[in-house]
Order: C-alpha cells, then structure tokens, then sequence
C-alpha cells in the first residue's frame, strides 16, 4: 500500500531518467544514508564498526568493480585478489615514499595503478572470451602473488615482506577511531557506487552491456570492441584497486599478500554472482550475505548452544558453519538463480501490487 | 521465513547477552584454528591453552580472581582472525592478553592493540624485532623469536660440526613457509652466513605446502649440506615425505618449533626417523607435575578440552606453557596493583614486562624441567634467549642437545636496528626512560 506509484507523473525527460524514479524509493534511501551517515556512527558499538561494518563496506566496493566487468560487460575474472594487492601495494608506496602525499591522494594513485595493470591483463580480452579469459585472468592473480612476494622494493626491503600503515588523515582530520574509518570508507563508498551507477545508466555502460549480451552486434552497430573492453577492465580495476587499498590502509592496518590471494578472487566472485551480475546493489546484497552470514551462524551457533546449556566445540561450530553457508548458497541460486538483487526487483513488482495480485 | 529469522535472532541475542553478565573475572579471549589447513597444528595448542586456563579455575584462580575464557575459531585466516580479536576484545570486562598463534594476524594486531590497551603475546613467533620493548610497548614474543631460533640452530650445528671455522664453504637451505612467517629468519641466517661463510638458498614453498616437487628437485641438484625447515601444519609432513623420496638424509634436516611436533611426524613416522627441531624451552613432557595436575583435576574430572593422550604433547605444552606465561603476567601485576583483583590490559602489560619466574616459582608451578627461568624487562620483552634441540626417533622426540643460548651479541645490535627501522616508519619515538620505571 505505502509502495504504490499511482499518480506520480513525470513531466519531463530529466525526470524520466533520474536515478530513482519512484518517489518510495528517493524516500528509502535517503533513509538509508542518514541511517548510515548520522544513526550507524552514535549507534554500532566499535564491534560492529570495525570488524563488520568495515569489511563489508570495502568488499562491497571491490564487488562493485568487479560487477562493472562481470555483470555488465561479460569479461568473467579472477583476477580480482591481485588487482586490489595492485592498489593496496602501490597505494603503500606512494605513501611510504613520499609522506607528502595526502591520505586520499596515495589511494586514487594506487587505483591509478591497479587501473594500468587491469587493462594490460584485459588486453587478452580482445583476442579470447568466457573460461579461457577466466584462466587469462587468473595469471593476473598468481602474478601479483608472486612480485608482491619476491620483489622486496614493493615492501620496502621489510625482511618478512608484511607492510604496515598508521596516522592515517584526511585534511587534517586523524582516521584512527572506528567512528572516523566508518565515516571515510563510507563516504568514498558511496560516491564511487554513485559513479558506477552513473557510468552504467549513461552511454559507457550501454556499451558495456551491448558487449556483454552479443559482441559482434555490438561492433556491428558501431560499439567499438577494444574501447568497451578496456574502459570496462580500467574502471572495474580502479574502484577495485582502491577498495584493496583501503582493505589495506583501513581495515587491516599491516598486510601480507595472503590478504589478497586466490580466495579473495573467489570471494568477490561469489559475491557477485550470488548478490546479482550487474545490479549495483546486488555488490552490497551479496557482501552482506558473504561478510555478515558467517560471523551471525557461528555467534548464532554458538549462542544457541549455550542457551540450551552445553558447551559447543568451537570446531564444530564451524564445520556446521561451513555445511550451513554452502547449503544457503545452493538454496538461493536455485531459488533465485539470478541473485539477491533479483529477489528484491520481484519483491517491488509485487509490493507495487499488494494487497491485490493479479 | 522471516518470522522464523526474527525467532532466531531474538534466541541468539538473548544467548549473547546471557554470557555478557559474568563480571569480576579475569577474560581470556582465545583465538584458536581448529579447522583448515593448519588445524591439526592449531587444535593441540588450543587444547593446552584452555586447559591450563582451567586449571588455574580448579586450583582457586590468580589469587581468588577466577578466570573466563571464550574461543573463537579463525581458520588461520588474518581477517577472520581480527574480527575475532574485536568481537573478545570487549567482552566480559574487556581482554586481559590476546594470542594469536598466527604471524600474520601478529602483524595485523600490533597495529591495534597499542590504541586497545591490550598486550600482545607472541611466545615464539610474531615479529623478531618486537623484542624490543622500547618500541614495541605491547608486544611481548616471550622466551624466543625466530631469530633467536635461527641463531640456536646454526650454533648447534656448528657444535656438531666441530667448531664455527667448519662451516666454512657448507651449504645451507632454508625450505620456508612463504608468508612472514616463514621470511623472518632469513636476516638471522643471512648475517650468519656471511660472518661464517656458508652458502645459504633460499627456497619458498607456497601455502599450505603440499606442492614442494621443485622445491626438493632444487635440492637433489644442489646437494645441500643441511636443510633448515621453517613450515607449518601440513607443509612439514610433505616436506618430510619428500625429503625420504629425494633420499636426503633426515638427521641433517632441522625445522623450527613449528616443524616440530607429534602431527608434522606422526604420518611419516619411521621416515621422519632423525628429523632434529628446535624447541622453544619445552619438548615432550608427560611426565611434569602440571600435566599431571591437569590430568588429574580437569581430565579427570571430564573437563578435558582434547583428547587426553594428548595432553604432554609438544604442541599441547605449547598452548600450556603460553597460558602460563599470560596467567604469570596477571599475578605480578597484581602484585603491585592488588591482590585478588581484576587486572586491566594495561596493568598486565606491566605485569608482563616485569615478569620474574624463577626457578622456585617455576617448581612451584608444576614447570620444573620444561623451561628455565624468564627475567623480562622494558628493553626485553622475550626474557628468555634459550633454547633446545630435539630429534625424533620413528616413534617420540628425545632432547638431543644440551641448552644453548642465542647469540645476543649478535641479536641484540639486529632487534635494535629493526626496532628503530620500524619506529622511523611509524614516526613513533622510544619509550621514555621514566616511562620504564612505571
């Protein structure tokens, strides 16, 4: 009843084509954002800053890069893990190197980089397509292990090859309480799924799908194959290069390249696909479901244990925690095979209708 | 379903809030992996760990102050494991120590735990310069790092050489776990190498550890003279298997604490026959009055975490003998801030720093004969530099060597260059020498 969109007319194209067309859904959020901006920060207890809402805000980010390559133009990666190493490592650089260099400048720099890498591995993308791009990509990943591991100048000469940054600031404003990584992560969050959103509404992201769903229409009607490719390998790689800087600099604080191997890649992957290939939201569906679900079944798992008054074996809690999450995932890609942002688009067509279906 | 989720929620948040009650006591997170790759390895350590815990529990707690614990699972995994250290940090008035068992999750924490106010442990592992108290107020790598190790264990082979002029032109292979892990002796061995002149190679071995064809091909050609083992879990039981397929000799293999253990031989059993590992202090030890007191007053009373042969193992003593050293640094600092209260992290981390076990303590405690005494101070947080060897025989380890000491002319000069290296990074000056005295 309250989702009904009867009598909102729209009167011109600029409205026609705004981001959020149905007025509930201006309304909901912006609900979400002073939620997350004003009531998170007074609310969360430095737990749920740190160890969740962390994590999942910055999986959330490099789901949406890797969204904008897989989801949107087709190009099927596993490269994910070594182009967020890439920003994470050259973004450390830049601020080790030289202190000048403001917080922010060494994160968009260490995109910049991870953007260059990201489109020298997409360069196979012009010749090979699906799995055999999947195995191309997957160098990427083996390759980053490897020069973060062996080449001792990305990690400036430390002996065990573990990078660590503290002071973080901003302008002058120390990001050292959970409150204040919460509030940057956040906001460079936000913007950049608003840029992505952006660039796939506009004529790039047009391509990009054009790409996806036949490459050789596309090229046919005048989409240039090479452009559409690379520009979805360099903006997939950037906002994925910085989200890996700020797993770094952020989140973790000292790093290893484990911090970023092949099951990170995965990770995002499976994010993606069960959050919903190229839905924006879908990235922050499907990082909620990846992040959260885990820690809530082993603290449920637990909980409920005791409250029945035995001890559960730690161990066992997370065998059962594995069976659990696997079982979940098989369970919505039947359900919903294309994902949790789908479930939400079926959920409004019905809402739009409720309380009488036809 | 979304009832049903409500439901569920509700039961867990109660069953959360239920335990979030016990107050006046002394909270022990534990972060534990029994589960994944390195989980056989982790499980034993967790066992002895959270055993002693409830021993201290059944023999009256630190000065009348009992003891709570909770574990939570991180599969060896670093993010996992910081969720976990903030989700225990908190809990029932806030964690006492936290103890990771992992190098990377170390890493990861030694940036947190100064800002937390919580002291961080590393009895044997972590970062070789955070020995250095000067710098690294919070962390305490308690009675040995791996410098230290990689130190003991050139000295005892140039014992059984014959004298540090025969490792002239030997050759050296450090087979390592490539993580930091394993990259940490590399300094040690490095400076060891040119002072002496032997030949060191390197050779990684990726995680878990169970592809090393190359790694000993590398080693059937270069026909090393000794092969130093820096793995872990399942990594050290291929590298084993290996080097009986290669046909290297075992008696001239030496692993670290890591690599040192019932599970890493167990499966290889006769093949391992004359594999020689460090040990931090403690080997195998069935028969000390503390693993007798646990078997009697927590196995025997069916409060055991593992399984009770166990118990006595070297990882098991490990867990043990990490609990006591955290438990240890709880009574001194009660000692000056009152007896039978609830230290504070901050308080422990005191306590910690002026740990004095002596013998008659450490006879006391139920230790005699597992480690010797540890003295720490502001400047040195491992309070301990000795260390032991001990060699498998097909069926258990047997001590092999007499105690040997570390080097500190040596160690000392490189904890205080990295520990300097490290705080230039940081823009973190030394510690003050009034703070010290506090």
């Amino acid at each position: 009843m309250l989702y009904r969109t009867a009598g909102q007319f729209k009167t011109s194209y600029a409205a026609d084509q705004q981001i959020l067309p149905i007025r509930q859904d201006r309304i909901g959020l912006a609900a979400i954002l002073v939620l997350a901006f004003v009531l998170v920060p007074m609310l969360a207890s430095e737990y749920y800053l740190r160890a969740i809402l962390l994590p999942f805000l910055i999986l959330s980010m490099a789901a949406i890069g890797l969204n904008i390559l897989v989801g949107y133009c087709g190009q099927i990666s596993l490269g994910t893990g070594a182009f967020m190493a890439v920003g994470a490592y050259a973004a450390y650089n830049f601020h080790a190197r030289v202190p000048e260099l403001p917080l922010l400048a060494s994160l968009l720099l260490g995109g910049l980089c991870a953007t260059l890498v990201g489109m020298l591995f997409g360069l196979p993308s012009l010749r090979i397509r699906g799995l055999y791009l999947a195995v191309a990509t997957l160098a990427a990943q083996f390759f980053a292990d490897w020069t973060f591991l062996r080449i001792k100048w990305f990690t400036l000469d430390n002996a065990s090859g573990s990078v660590s940054v503290g002071g973080l600031s901003f302008f002058g404003l120390p990001i050292e309480t959970p409150v204040a990584k919460y509030l940057f992560v956040l906001s460079v969050v936000v913007l950049c799924a608003l840029a992505a959103k952006n660039l796939v509404r506009g004529h790039i992201g047009r391509s990009w799908m054009a790409m996806r769903d036949m490459d050789v229409a596309a090229s046919v009607i005048g989409i240039r194959p090479m452009h559409a490719k690379l520009s979805a390998f360099a903006v997939s790689s950037f906002i994925v290069g910085v989200a890996g800087a700020l797993w770094g600099f952020v989140h973790l604080g000292a790093w290893e390249p484990a911090a970023f191997s092949i099951d990170r890649s995965l990770q995002l992957l499976f994010i993606v696909i069960i959050g919903g290939l190229g839905s924006i939201l879908g990235a922050f569906l499907g990082s909620a479901f990846i992040v959260l679900l885990p820690i809530f079944l082993v603290q449920f798992l637990g909980g409920t244990g005791r409250l029945l008054g035995f001890q559960v074996d730690t161990a066992l809690v997370s065998h059962v925690e594995t069976m659990v999450f696997g079982a979940l995932i098989v369970f919505f890609l039947i359900k919903e095979p294309h994902g949790l942002a789908r479930l939400w688009s079926t959920a409004k067509e019905k809402l739009r209708l409720w309380p009488f279906p036809h | 379903m979304s009832k049903k989720l409500v439901t569920a929620l509700t039961a867990a948040l109660i069953a959360g809030g239920a335990f979030a009650q016990a107050a006046k006591e002394q909270f022990f997170p534990v972060l534990v992996y029994r589960t994944g790759a390195y989980g056989p390895n982790g499980a034993p350590w967790a066992n002895g760990y959270v055993d002693y815990l409830k021993l201290v529990n059944a023999q009256g707690g630190i000065n009348g102050v009992k003891i709570s614990f909770e574990e939570c699972e991180f599969g060896y995994a670093t993010d996992r494991g910081v969720e976990c250290y903030e989700r225990l940090k908190g809990k029932n008035g806030g964690a006492t120590v936290v103890q990771p068992l992992s190098t990377g999750v170390t890493f990861a924490l030694t940036e947190k735990a100064p800002a937390d106010k919580i002291p961080l442990i590393t009895a044997g592992y972590g970062r070789s310069e955070s020995q250095d108290g000067g710098v690294f107020k919070w962390n305490f790598p308690l009675i040995g790092s791996y410098w230290m190790a990689a130190d003991v264990l050139v000295q005892h082979i140039a014992k059984k050489e014959g004298g540090w002029d025969k490792l002239k032109g030997k050759k050296f292979t450090l087979v390592y776990h490539d993580s930091p892990y394993g990259k940490e002796p590399i300094p040690m061995l490095t400076e060891r190498s040119k002072m002496h002149g032997f030949e060191l190679n390197l050779i990684p071995v990726p995680h878990p550890g169970v592809e090393q064809k190359s790694a000993w091909l590398q080693i059937r050609q270069n026909r090393p003279d000794y092969v130093l083992l820096w793995g872990w879990g399942v990594m050290n039981t291929t590298s084993l298997k290996e080097a009986q397929a290669t046909g290297f000799p075992r008696d001239k293999m030496y692993g670290v604490w890591w690599a040192g253990a019932e599970p890493d031989v167990k499966d290889v059993a006769e093949g391992a026959k004359g594999y020689h590992a460090l040990t931090m202090q403690h080997g195998v030890h069935p028969d000390a009055k503390v693993v007798k007191d646990i078997l009697a007053q927590v196995h025997g009373k069916g409060q055991g975490t593992g399984p009770k042969d166990e118990v006595g193992q070297v990882l098991y003593m490990r867990g043990l003998l990490s609990s006591m050293l955290a438990v240890e640094g709880v009574r001194r600092a009660q000692e000056r801030y009152g007896k039978g209260k609830v230290m504070s992290g901050e308080q422990t981390r005191w306590g910690l720093e002026n740990l004095a076990l002596d013998q008659k303590r450490l006879d006391a405690l139920g230790f005699a004969g597992v480690m010797r005494p540890v003295s720490t101070s502001c400047n040195d947080h491992m309070g301990s530099a000795w260390a032991r060897v001990h060699t498998w025989d097909g069926a258990k380890w047997n001590f092999s060597s007499d105690w040997l000491q570390a080097d500190e002319a040596i160690l000392k000069p490189m904890v205080k260059q990295a520990a300097d290296k490290y705080a230039a990074e940081k823009k973190l000056t030394r510690r003050a020498p009034a703070d010290c005295q506090s």
